[in-house]
């Protein structure tokens, strides 16, 4: 080994070690963004040690793609706003996958015969996790964005036709592993993996995209791992766990907050069979005027706020704030309460909320709060449906059946802000409109909440 | 491979598994989605392994080509990556600022 390799190899160790620290230091918001600089000084560090220590000879692509990929990073880093979040993390995973199946296939094009069966089996994980992951991933963020639609695509035999896929793709790994030398096995295995990343994400309802966002993350940060298996580089298998398992506890985590298994959000095809499912709450929904909803807020002691998804459409995360802090300066005590697979991915409503100014001391866990509703005055809901909706808890045939939910039925009363009357995007009937205790106050949230923050100014 | 280095690899590989998990699962929900966004910068580390194929001796233009595309994307995820998680951390603050901060942000609202 040279002197340049022995820097680059510390400089990867120094990454490692940074990258874990700043992780560990994300465990709380104090000492978070500090650990981020650490995680880019382990970044820059190892990127300079390995343009000092790879033996580099042409530059030319190298300086074209860091300048291409600095200016669009930096442009979606200042542009993106919070609420597109979760389409931009979908889109970091494609193209943190994309890189991984990449350089796989650089690796196989230059250097298959000397890869042993060790290496080889590992390209061949980095090649399947990588190419289903940058299209499964592109279908996610195209959904989130609504260019296609967020319901389920589904159609006769898909299990079928994806197991055929699954199955196909798979033979071409074992063949490829036992002949190297069949380029066109090879390159059929990447073209499978790209077809089956958009199968298996296109039945996937949007409710359950914190799920497939977690394992898609997940995916990605493994196929990183698999090319530093493949490399030989340890500093690749280590920021690829890290990414690995993240994503996988992110996605047990939604999982139990949805009580269903990861299975059943891949190939169960939510909201299929709804019609017989949905529990029979009939009955009237009383709707509330702008004014007795401001009086009932105005006047109350405790109240919490419980926000979803409708927030984040309805870009309301300022407007609530900003009744809140009204509520706030009249005495009443405000909270918010947030469910684990409120919004499209995990933490989302957290982060609109801070952007909003809100501070996470007024943030809540679904554990925390849960307690908290029988004493409250008025639990205000924004946009949320299937995570407050009391059939969960009540129901046994539910198909959300023993699903956790934000029990704002036992506050004294409950005003929900909805769009309109439909149902929610489960397409499930929520009983909790019907109660007595609830009165509804259509309209855009945005709206609604701005109009509520002027009229109990008027109080 | 030699047996050596995979079983050392393995040995990272496990280590920074269980690492990963103890680590990992102190994250409070309140910073998921960074933490999303910051564990995809990271592993924006792929990165190396673009410039490598991007560049290094050895390597016949199309690999470079791919490189080029690879070193693209790995990019955008370490610069967007951190850049955005750094913006989304800013955010969390304890107690609301004093009014000057308000302010503006009751004006960026509008």
């Amino acid at each position: 080994m040279t002197l340049t390799t022995y820097f680059m190899e510390a400089t990867y160790l120094v990454a490692s070690i940074l990258f874990i620290l700043s992780l560990k230091m994300m465990s709380h918001p104090d000492t978070a963004r500090r650990g981020m600089f650490l995680a880019e000084g382990g970044m820059f560090a190892a990127i300079v040690g390995t343009l000092i220590g790879a033996h580099i000879v042409t530059w030319t692509w190298i300086i074209a793609g860091l300048a291409v990929g600095s200016i669009i990073g930096a442009w979606m880093a200042v542009t993106v706003p919070m609420t597109a979040m979760p389409q931009r993390t979908a889109l970091s995973h494609a193209f943190g996958a994309l890189a991984a199946a990449l350089v796989g296939v650089g690796e196989f094009m230059v250097n298959i015969n000397e890869l042993g069966p060790v290496k080889r089996g590992a390209l061949g994980f980095e090649i399947m996790l990588g190419a289903l992951t940058t299209t499964g991933s592109l279908i996610a963020a195209a959904k989130l964005q609504g260019i296609i639609q967020g319901k389920p695509v589904q159609f006769r035999g898909q299990n079928f036709v994806n197991a055929s896929i699954c199955l196909g793709m798979t033979g071409c790994f074992v063949y490829f592993w036992i002949h190297p030398e069949a380029s066109t096995v090879f390159y059929t295995m990447l073209g499978l993996a790209f077809v089956f990343g958009v199968m298996l994400v296109i039945p996937i309802g949007s409710a359950d995209m914190p799920v497939v966002m977690s394992l898609l993350n997940s995916y990605a940060g493994l196929a990183a791992a698999a090319t530093g298996f493949v490399l030989g580089n340890n500093v690749l298998i280590i920021a690829g766990t890290l990414d690995g398992f993240s994503g996988f506890i992110l996605s047990v985590l939604m999982c139990k907050a949805m009580n269903r298994s990861i299975t059943n959000v891949l190939f169960g095809g939510f909201g299929a069979a709804i019609a017989e499912a949905s529990s029979d709450a009939g009955g009237v929904m009383r709707e509330i005027s702008l004014d007795d909803a401001a009086m009932q807020l105005a006047f109350a002691n405790r109240v919490i706020f419980v926000p979803g998804y409708g927030l984040a459409t309805a870009q309301a995360q300022h407007a609530v704030r900003e009744l809140a802090e009204l509520l706030e300066e009249r005495g009443v005590a405000v909270k918010f309460a947030i469910h684990p697979v409120a919004g499209r991915m995990p933490g989302h409503m957290n982060v609109l909320l801070a952007e909003a100014n809100v501070p996470y001391s007024a943030l809540y866990e679904m554990e925390q709060i849960n307690p908290e509703f029988s004493s409250t005055d008025v639990a205000v809901v924004i946009g949320a449906n299937d995570v407050v909706n009391p059939d969960a808890r009540d129901n046994p045939k539910s198909l959300i059946a023993g699903m956790p939910i934000l029990e704002v039925d036992r506050a004294k009363s409950v005003i929900v802000l909805k769009r309109g009357q439909g149902r929610g995007f489960s397409g499930l009937e929520n009983p909790l409109f019907f109660k007595s205790c609830t009165s509804m106050l259509y309209g855009d949230a945005k709206s609604s909440l701005s109009h509520l923050a002027q009229a109990v100014q008027h109080v | 491979m030699n047996p050596a280095v995979l079983i050392a690899s393995v040995y990272v590989f496990a280590l920074a598994a269980f690492l990963g998990y103890q680590v990992i699962s102190r994250v409070p929900p309140l910073l998921h989605t960074p933490l999303m966004s910051a564990t995809n910068a990271i592993s924006g580390i792929s990165l190396i392994g673009s410039l490598v194929l991007a560049g290094a001796k050895g390597y016949p233009l199309p690999a470079h080509i791919l490189g080029f595309v690879a070193v693209t994307t790995a990019t955008v995820n370490v610069v967007g990556g951190f850049g955005i998680t750094d913006r989304m951390l800013k955010m969390f603050r304890k107690k609301p600022d004093a009014k000057p901060v308000a302010a503006e942000s009751k004006a960026a609202a509008k």
